[in-house]
């Protein structure tokens, strides 16, 4: 009895240490680090740091990997990378679903956010064209004059994304019969740029803007109202206004996904639960990416802030 | 590779002027054979196409799925190829862990602190070396090297990165170019050896690294994405490949230019093989070699930008991200501070190679080890004072981003200032080049039958360089048509081609501007290094917003960076001119214009001609810069490729570019080559950086 009291009391001060250091860190799951890709985007920069803080505090060990949008899945595939926070349901459908096919790459549910992609024009253009924002404005000629430039009157000229991103514009202007020309931006850096120079003129501009974004939040403006958008209008030509041509309507509106190697399930469980929990919005989001490339304050201090003002959601993800 | 077809079209050239009135008679055939060939070319563009339109469009059945060949071998060789033991991935990874080690080790000194561990909760062991620490090293260097003026210089680079802000992500840049160089340099130097010792491998060579000079970056990032993972290590593999070449051609040149005497002396002294070569001939080739040093470095830093693109991280992820968010003062901080490396890094590595080796007097093993090595000594101290005086004074650690400055908003104001005041010029000068020039050019370029260009190609080539270069040319010109490849290319021909015009008529008139005015030249070289080092990024966006998306801004973009050795070359050439024979033109009473164009412009006309050669392979190598605006050739087909991963269609893609640029390496060298034969110089070393 004697000796069985202080043998309890290791055993039970044993217990209690190791209970205290698996807790912080549940070093019993996997101590190599999960790697996070990071993207030249400031949202997705955001949302990756938010995730990369929440599975510290969970006690997971985290690495950033900066890599390219599509070329990343070749990582995911093989496990070099673990986890992509945004792949956008509007750009990179194609590429995820051809990942999943092999089995190597899991989708682990939407962030939350919603991609929103479509024909965009500052305020100041509904003077010249009054019809906006119904697509129908932009049949008529006047409006088209209004749009145009020197290369492509008396066409208007429309601003489209880099062709690498797809969308259909193409044949959107085909098929909505609009007398538009399409010339492709090769990044999205040139298509602000060229937004922020028409808008400091007050020129006519009319271009694919995306959000979560900072310039629906900076500049004065409204998208076009397409057709909405249905799986049948890309799919069958005799959808919509025109019988003969499919993308008679406007973009999709998506998710963005989260995504991951498929081994993190077995290798981080918890991790992998965090993943799926996460979740944040478009206002939410849009607010952190102004911060940060409005108001010039860094990715961290944005994320710190965030963090600490939701300490009960991000702590439910990890629970 | 033309250099026997050119040699022999020289011969006969000679032997044509020797026999004098023999020489009109040939002459008269050749302007037979080129009315012929542009009749029947014209004809063939003209009402060639009901005809025969497969020598407009070369039909889909014909065409070589080279494509699929490529991205099923690269399949291949990533999911199955083995060596038996291991598997060729097995082999590319333990290469890329050879390489991350070390990275790994001096980003921690330079930047991260040594860790243990991996990821975020690696421990330190040890702070990076604090920024004080780092500028007295370099100012050493540059003392050691050059003396004070460039211990100065070295040093205020580096205070430059700390005073903008840039330290951080100077380091991490400066980590992977640290790696990166003296791995280029020992690979293109073990090169340049074998090719100097065995003939074959001199010959298997050179066309590999003709493809690695001209194929563009973006063209082999898959693949190296796909064999060396994901990270800093693939970035620096990428950059090896871009860099070590000119190393290689260099150290061949160098060694071939090893004087007999110092073989003599070799073999005398009854040297081994192994001492031949690095005992005699390497310190021989030294000064050669170290040139060889200072362009991989330049290319290194060449590649900063796309290197950040596939995760080195680091000054090319700032400017990237900074354009990103259209703050143009930003990217342009980030710009400057890799301009700055460069100056840094080239002036140190030209003065190393400027150093005359000093002989070691007899008695200075007796010396203590303070008098042997001074400098190390000196920077060990530096090193460790800097590190005890950083866990003292955090200041003295990192600099305080108290004193920081930047220029702010400056650079998005100025840019905003243009462009709401002269927008409306700059839109007319371009709207009017646009449609009475660009425009007309590219319809007419790819309306041409491909049948057509490569039969003249083949003629040009034939008068230029005798029938080997026609040959070459027109196969390479074949294989472009035959993957489909055409009309991607005529557009690429003609955004090149109109951007080279402009730079020459820019570049030739202030190159011989400055060629004899020495403080000119200075600035006027220290503009086109800027230039040649200041990631293109940086003005490309700001062109965008004054002049939109589309060719017009890519073309700018084009001739800001391909203008350099425009200028370069023709000032070169110029100086070379033998100075008797100015005299002579002097004595003769020729008129300052006449003295230019008669003498000096015409002697150095080989040199000029060079130096467009060179700006056309600068000019190709900015098409995929270019395809970020938005044009709708080759670059943007490489581009596509590397967003999709999709290998073949990259690599395809890419060597259509190499292809162009060979064909017009080629030619523009033979003709070069032909002038110097008929003005009597001797033969330049061909085309090459």
């Amino acid at each position: 009895m004697t000796h069985a009291r202080p043998a309890a009391a290791i055993l039970s001060a044993l217990l209690v240490a190791t209970t205290l250091s698996v807790a912080p860190a549940r070093s019993a799951e996997n101590d190599d680090p999960i790697r996070l890709t990071l993207h030249d985007w400031t949202g997705q920069l955001i949302t990756t740091r938010i995730m990369g803080e929440v599975l510290q505090k969970a006690g997971y060990n985290i690495e950033y990997v900066q890599a390219d949008y599509i070329a990343q899945f070749a990582g995911l595939k093989t496990g070099d990378l673990h986890v992509a926070m945004e792949i956008w349901e509007t750009t990179g459908r194609d590429a995820l679903d051809e990942a999943t096919a092999t089995g190597k790459v899991e989708n682990l549910g939407d962030s939350g956010m919603l991609a929103v992609e479509e024909w965009w024009y500052p305020s100041y253009m509904k003077e010249l064209c009054p019809g906006l924002p119904n697509w129908e404005a932009l049949k008529s000629d006047a409006c088209a004059e209004a749009f145009a430039t020197a290369e492509t009157s008396p066409k208007g000229r429309y601003l489209g994304a880099p062709v690498t991103w797809g969308g259909y514009d193409d044949e959107r202007v085909e098929a909505l019969e609009l007398p538009f020309e399409v010339v492709h931006a090769g990044t999205d850096a040139a298509l602000f740029a060229e937004l922020e120079s028409a808008y400091q003129r007050k020129a006519p501009v009319l271009l694919w803007v995306y959000a979560p974004h900072w310039a629906p939040r900076k500049y004065q403006g409204e998208w076009v109202e397409f057709p909405k958008y249905e799986k049948a209008c890309y799919e069958d030509p005799a959808w919509g206004s025109n019988p003969d041509m499919a993308y008679d309507c406007g973009k999709p509106r998506g998710p963005i996904w989260k995504v991951a190697w498929s081994g993190v399930k077995d290798k981080w469980p918890g991790a992998h639960k965090a993943i799926s929990a996460f979740s944040v919005d478009n206002d939410e989001m849009g607010g952190m990416i102004t911060e940060v490339d409005l108001d010039g304050k860094s990715v961290e201090d944005v994320v710190a802030g965030w963090m600490e003002r939701n300490t009960d959601r991000w702590s439910g993800w990890i629970k | 590779m033309s250099d026997v077809a050119s040699q022999a079209g020289r011969v006969i050239d000679a032997g044509a002027i020797r026999a004098g009135t023999s020489n009109a008679p040939g002459k008269t055939a050749w302007r037979i054979a080129w009315g012929v060939a542009l009749v029947v070319f014209v004809m063939l563009w003209l009402f060639g196409k009901p005809v025969a339109g497969w020598a407009f469009d070369v039909p889909r059945a014909w065409r070589i799925p080279v494509q699929r060949w490529i991205s099923d071998a690269m399949k291949w060789l990533v999911d199955d190829a083995s060596f038996g033991l291991f598997s060729f991935t097995d082999l590319t990874r333990f290469l890329a862990t050879l390489v991350e080690v070390p990275y790994r080790l001096v980003l921690g000194l330079l930047s991260t602190g040594i860790m243990d561990g991996r990821g975020s909760s690696a421990q330190e062991i040890l702070p990076p070396l604090s920024w004080l620490a780092v500028i007295g090293v370099v100012a050493l260097m540059g003392y050691f090297a050059g003396g004070r003026r460039l211990a100065f210089i070295v040093g205020g680079c580096f205070v430059f990165l700390a005073v903008f802000g840039q330290w951080d992500s100077a380091m991490v840049t400066l980590a992977s170019i640290l790696i990166a160089v003296p791995i280029g340099v020992v690979g293109g130097l073990l090169l340049g050896l074998a090719a100097f010792r065995w003939r074959a491998v001199d010959i298997a060579l050179r066309p590999l690294l003709d493809l690695m000079q001209t194929v563009p970056v973006f063209a082999y990032l898959v693949p190296i994405l796909f064999l060396f993972g994901f990270g800093p290590t693939s970035a620096i593999v990428a950059t090896i490949v871009y860099a070590l070449p000119p190393m290689t051609r260099i150290s061949l040149l160098a060694l071939k230019g090893v004087p007999d005497e110092v073989h003599e002396l070799g073999r005398m002294t009854g040297c081994s093989r192994r001492q031949m070569t690095w005992r005699i001939l390497v310190p021989s080739a030294m000064p050669g070699l170290m040139i060889g040093v200072n362009q991989v470095i330049m290319l290194s830093l060449n590649m900063v930008i796309i290197a950040s693109m596939i995760g080195a991280g680091g000054l090319g992820f700032d400017v990237l991200a900074a354009l990103r968010r259209l703050d143009i003062g930003a990217g342009f901080e980030a710009g400057l501070a890799i301009v700055a490396l460069a100056i840094a890094l080239d002036r140190l590595s030209q003065a190393f190679a400027a150093r005359r080796p000093e002989h070691v007097a007899a008695g200075a093993g007796e010396k203590n080890l303070l008098a042997r090595h001074p400098y190390t000594v000196a920077g060990l101290a530096l090193i460790v004072a800097g590190g005890l005086a950083g866990l003292v004074a955090a200041p003295l650690q990192s600099y305080p981003e108290a004193l920081q400055i930047s220029t702010g908003t400056l650079g998005s104001d100025l840019v905003s200032w243009i462009n709401i005041n002269f927008f409306d010029q700059l839109e007319a000068v371009k709207n009017a080049l646009l449609l009475n020039v660009l425009i007309p050019v590219k319809r007419f370029l790819t309306s041409l039958p491909w049948v057509g260009v490569t039969g003249l190609l083949a003629l040009a080539g034939l008068r230029l360089g005798g029938w080997r270069l026609a040959l070459l040319v027109s196969v390479l010109s074949c294989l472009i048509a035959f993957t489909g490849q055409w009309e991607k290319a005529m557009i690429t021909v003609y955004l090149c081609g109109i951007s080279v015009v402009i730079a020459s008529l820019v570049g030739i008139p202030i190159g011989v501007l400055a060629a004899g005015r020495e403080r000119l030249w200075k600035f006027v070289e220290l503009v086109v290094d800027t230039l040649q080092t200041l990631p293109s990024f940086v003005y490309l966006m700001p062109a965008v917003m004054l002049f939109r998306v589309g060719d017009f801004t890519a073309m700018i973009a084009v001739v800001a960076y391909a203008v350099a050795p425009a200028i370069r070359y023709t000032a070169y050439g110029l100086r070379r001119v033998d100075p008797q024979l100015v005299e002579a033109g002097v004595v003769a009473g020729a008129t300052p214009w006449q003295l230019l164009t008669k003498i000096r412009l015409k002697l150095a006309l080989p040199e000029i001609l060079l130096g467009v050669n060179q700006t056309v392979m600068l000019a190709l190598s900015m098409l995929v810069i270019t395809a970020l605006v938005g044009t709708r050739d080759l670059g943007q087909e490489v581009y596509i490729a590397l967003t999709k991963a999709d290998t073949g269609r990259g690599l395809v893609a890419g060597l259509s570019v190499a292809f162009i640029a060979i064909i017009a390496d080629r030619l523009i060298s033979a003709g070069a080559n032909r002038i110097r034969a008929r003005l009597g110089l001797p033969e330049g070393e061909g085309g090459h950086r």
